[in-house]
């Protein structure tokens, strides 16, 4: 295999990873404060359609992405106010959102089937990425280089600041925090809407980079997959990473691996596997521990009113 | 509130006057306009199959303007839900009604039962009935013309396909398309990657990319989304359309598309639905009754490359020239043609082998 | 200023009133928007809503939607209320429908009146098994059963995609991915002569009621309850929170299971790669809907099976697109789960913050 086909699979395998990463880091998140939205799929599709119509219209990839964060917090803060203000079960209000998704981005979009614009191309001059080596360095768009960055900025703020610790403490012991005078609700407001942010790039990601157009369910399904992501990584940022690389790696070298000839393991069997991969990775971690006490936050999906 | 009153009156009216319009006749028919409904497997959104289907039904309105009325259902889970869909359209005074899509098949078998005096129709099913018809397009046809253009513009040889699912429908135009690339190039290869999906543009893309990464110099597809093509525009190689004409995302590496066109024959039954000679029947068309067009060449496209696609389009449309001609043996090395004989249509619609050249 | 103040005891009145406020403001705000949007939207609300439950040639068409969607979520629900957390009902429902299938197959030249009940045996318990993976690993290792049951949810799905497009393919379907159609014995019957009235609705009445008098009236129901709401107490009781944790799981995991081998051997008559339409998933929200309570669950299946038939309705009579009819279904359930909060609040006048002595 010679250098060029392999920097090409690393630059396929990093860009299918991205989206999944960036939603998957924003769930981390709205998790670690206690809340569990699986509406994730429902938000990256508004914001893939926010992100397409707003870059379409107005000839701006740049202003597209800002649309796509806007529009994933404006969803968020559909499943916030009905699971925060009025503490409605999280469970059934997320997949109501994924519901809500997929409806409102289809009515949105219905006017950019067929249409299409210039991707997002990468971020910094050609001249940088002419050998295939350093074109796995530098040849990749501003959104990728922004995902890791904030991969390191989560990992900094959950492990080393204050408000980080104290998001923690709201999702171990809600209860407790509130006794001490944090603004729980608040607190998982802010969560909610940064979780929101990331799935809006994470689907703009697909209308503007992936795939630059607007189809119906574009993001075909990679939202759930983040939330499986965010469990096998039991709620590293770090080990996020590894895992979101590892399933881009995984599907690229099954799609290499079949146009090379090579049957090697039946299809569904390898579409099971992030799941399955998920579950044995919670099963070992809680035979690691003598206590059984796993790293899920505490308070994961149980509603919070101040008494 | 009233509104909502008298149309519900209308409503039932109306259903009513539609049970009793075969007894009296065309010319009650004429004074109503003729409802034709259409449900659709995807959302008329998806730029795929859903979406000529749904191009089909805008033609019907665009050609008998208030003649007819037609509706249609999107995003019809098939199975059980498409039973209903199709009961609640027979209900909304609909008197000719298209399935577009193979799973709806033993859905339209039960509901065509229970509304005998409807007309159906079915697309790419094999099940008949009095008042359900058949109709499917020869897009093989299609695939023969870009295989021959993919034999002369590919410098590698080797085509990339992105397949759905291996149903004889994907399995003829993969076998179709090598056919006749090997024609031109008899040591041309299809390399086939499964991607067990209709529809997931991301997978597509990385599809296509996989397969350009392996020397593939030319895409070819059989899933809805343009996703491929864009793939191929960002490497620089060459591909072709599928379902419509998908140029604009692709203006350099589109060099031509296989363009559904449902709109001749919808026309045609619901005229004939109009007039009250509408039959059942099994329609099978291609690219001479206009079912299958291919999109402008690109400009990129050869002289000798150009010449050689429109002998086969002609050699097609004047009978000549069937692309399932023997002597044939598929991979194993069974003789499935003999030597001047063409497929029949039987054949065709079982069709599970591969011809030499595909790697699947 | 308005606040909300917690009741003291939880409102009966609201609990039957509070869906009913929900349905109103839906229809209220799917009014404003399908208007909003260029349509009629006052036609859109009536024919979406209303047509469906208002005539009864469409009754049948709810009951066959709405039950599977019951079935699944009584067993959901009873799990919800002791505090186990069921998500992967999608899972269990296919896994009943591949088990009772596999004994269809098995049986396919046979006939007798006992392969029904064989594969609805199969179905039952193959939704027990898929949901017993779950509860081992929550009562065993502590390992949330919201997670691993949603994962098994999509292992399940490429399962049965494998099964359909592999060794159970149909060897006389032109190589289309789906099993052979099932025989006579083993297809549920209808029980309403002419009509789509299946074996399940009736059955799923029956659940539904059976689980309303054991939640209601014995011991057992009472324990689910206390383990949920203090399981302290329960320990106190003698009531294990591990056991609750295997029979609540197993039950949901059983009517799943059942429901799928329903929707298998009655509407679908084989299986197909279409086969999940997130019934599993769909059913949490019916659970809601209805309260968790066994009746309340039996009318927010038919509300949300409405929503179903009726956004095919308005897709033909005021061309409202389909993705119309998946907000305002959203809209409906955000008013429900919203809604909820009048339960256990009031909205009160905020009290003036006495003022401090200078």
């Amino acid at each position: 295999m010679s250098d060029a086909i392999l920097v090409s699979i690393i630059m396929t395998l990093v860009a299918s990873s991205t989206p999944i990463l960036l939603a998957a880091l924003g769930e981390l998140v709205v998790e670690k404060s206690g809340v569990l939205n699986l509406g994730v799929e429902g938000m990256m599709l508004c914001g893939a359609v926010a992100g397409f119509a707003v870059a379409f219209s107005t000839g701006s990839i740049a202003l597209g992405l800002v649309a796509s964060v806007l529009a994933g917090i404006a969803t968020a803060m559909v499943f916030a106010v009905l699971t925060l203000s009025l503490t409605a079960n999280q469970v059934a209000t997320g997949l109501a959102l994924t519901i809500f998704g997929i409806g409102t981005s289809s009515l949105i979009g219905a006017g950019f089937v067929g249409k299409t614009i210039e991707r997002l191309g990468p971020v910094f001059p050609a001249a940088l990425s002419e050998h295939p080596w350093l074109r796995a360095l530098f040849g990749h768009d501003i959104v990728v280089y922004l995902s890791l960055a904030l991969v390191l900025g989560v990992s900094w703020f959950l492990s080393r600041t204050r408000p980080g610790l104290i998001l923690r403490a709201v999702g171990e012991n809600d209860a407790s925090a509130h006794a001490i005078g944090y603004p729980v609700i608040a607190i998982r407001y802010a969560a909610v809407a940064f979780g929101g942010a990331l799935a809006g790039l994470g689907g703009a990601y697909f209308s503007l980079a992936l795939t630059p157009m607007w189809a119906d369910r574009l993001t075909a399904g990679r939202g759930w997959i983040a939330l499986a992501l965010v469990v096998f990584s039991a709620w590293k940022p770090g080990r996020l990473l590894l895992g979101a690389y590892l399933f881009g790696a995984v599907m690229t070298f099954e799609l290499q691996a079949k146009a090379a000839g090579i049957s090697w393991i039946a299809p569904e069997v390898l579409a099971m596997a992030p799941y399955l991969a998920t579950i044995a990775v919670l099963t070992m971690m809680s035979l690691g521990r003598k206590t059984g006490r796993l790293d899920a936050p505490a308070c994961l999906g149980k509603p919070f009113s101040a008494p | 509130m009233t509104s909502i009153i008298t149309r519900r009156r209308f409503n039932f009216g109306a259903g009513a006057a539609a049970a009793a319009a075969p007894l009296l006749g065309r010319s009650a028919l004429a004074q109503s306009p003729l409802g034709v409904g259409f449900i659709y497997v995807g959302p008329i959104g998806d730029y795929g199959w859903s979406w000529t289907h749904d191009q089909g039904r805008k033609a019907l309105d665009a050609h008998f303007g208030s003649k007819i009325k037609t509706s249609f259902i999107e995003n019809v889970a098939e199975g059980p839900d498409a039973a209903r869909a199709l009961r609640q359209l027979a209900q909304a005074n609909n008197q000719l009604i298209f399935a577009t899509s193979f799973g709806f098949m033993n859905p339209t078998v039960q509901v065509a039962k229970q509304f005998p005096k409807l007309k159906f129709e079915h697309a790419t099913g094999y099940q008949r009935a009095d008042n359900l018809a058949t109709y499917n397009a020869r897009f093989y046809e299609g695939r023969a013309v870009i295989g021959t253009i993919a034999g002369h513009m590919s410098k590698s040889g080797k085509a990339g396909y992105i397949a759905s699912f291996p149903i004889p429908e994907v399995v003829m135009g993969i076998n179709a398309f090598t056919l006749a690339a090997r024609k031109v190039n008899p040591n041309f290869t299809t390399k086939v990657i499964w991607a067990s999906t209709w529809y997931d543009p991301a997978k597509e893309a990385d599809a296509a990319k996989a397969l350009i990464d392996q020397g593939c110099d030319v895409i070819s597809q059989h899933t809805d989304s343009p996703a491929a093509l864009q793939a191929a525009e960002q490497r620089g190689v060459f591909a072709f359309g599928q379902a419509s004409d998908m140029r604009s995302f692709a203006p350099k590496a589109q060099l031509s598309a296989i363009v559904d066109d449902w709109s001749g024959y919808y026309v045609k039954r619901v005229q004939e639905a109009i007039d009250g000679s509408w039959k059942t029947g099994d329609v099978w068309g291609g690219i001479k009754d206009g079912f299958v067009k291919l999109a402008p060449y690109n400009d990129a496209v050869t002289p000798a490359a150009r010449a050689a696609a429109d002998a086969v389009k002609e050699g097609i449309v004047s009978g000549k020239l069937h692309p399932f001609t023997g002597e044939l043996k598929d991979q194993k090395g069974t003789l499935r043609l003999k030597a001047g004989e063409t497929a029949p249509d039987e054949m065709l619609a079982k069709m599970d082998w591969y011809v030499d050249g595909v790697q699947a | 200023m308005l606040e909300w103040r917690r009741r003291r005891e939880p409102s009966t009145a609201m609990l039957y009133l509070s869906p009913l406020i929900a349905i109103a403001l839906t229809m209220l705000m799917g009014t404003i928007v399908f208007t909003a949007m260029g349509y009629d939207g006052l036609t859109a609300v009536y024919d979406f809503f209303l047509l469906p439950l208002l005539e009864p040639q469409r009754w049948p068409d709810l009951g066959v939607k709405a039950a599977p969607l019951v079935m699944i979520a009584l067993g959901l629900a009873i799990g919800f209320r002791a505090n186990v957390w069921n998500i992967g009902a999608e899972g269990q429902y296919i896994m009943g429908a591949i088990a009772g299938t596999g004994v269809a197959l098995a049986t396919y030249e046979m006939s007798g009146w006992w392969i029904l009940p064989a594969m609805a045996l199969a179905g039952i318990l193959g939704g027990m098994a898929w949901a017993a993976i779950p509860a081992l690993l929550r009562t065993r290792l502590q390992v949330s059963e919201i997670l691993t049951s949603l994962m098994l949810t999509y292992v399940a799905i490429q399962a049965l995609y494998y099964l359909v497009r592999g060794p159970w393919k149909d060897p006389d379907g032109f190589n289309f991915p789906q099993t052979r159609m099932f025989t006579p014995d083993q297809t549920l019957p209808i029980v309403i002569p002419e009509s789509l009235v299946h074996l399940g609705i009736p059955a799923a009445l029956l659940i539904a009621l059976v689980t309303w008098l054991v939640l209601e009236k014995t011991t057992a129901g009472f324990a689910v309850k206390v383990v949920g709401l203090a399981p302290a107490a329960a320990r106190h009781g003698g009531f294990s929170a591990e056991r609750t944790t295997w029979i609540t799981m197993l039950i949901g995991g059983g009517l799943a299971g059942l429901a799928g081998i329903f929707e298998a051997a009655g509407p679908f008559g084989q299986l197909t790669p279409q086969f999940p339409v997130g019934y599993g998933f769909t059913a949490i929200i019916v659970a809601f809907l209805g309260r968790l309570h066994p009746l309340g669950i039996v009318f927010g299946g038919i509300v949300l099976a409405a929503t179903y038939v009726g956004g095919e309705i308005a897709q033909t009579t005021v061309r409202l697109p389909q993705a119309a009819t998946g907000m305002f279904q959203a809209l409906l359930l955000f008013f429900l789960l919203a809604t909820n909060v009048l339960i256990t609040y009031r909205i009160g006048l905020k009290a003036k913050p006495a003022k401090v002595a200078p």
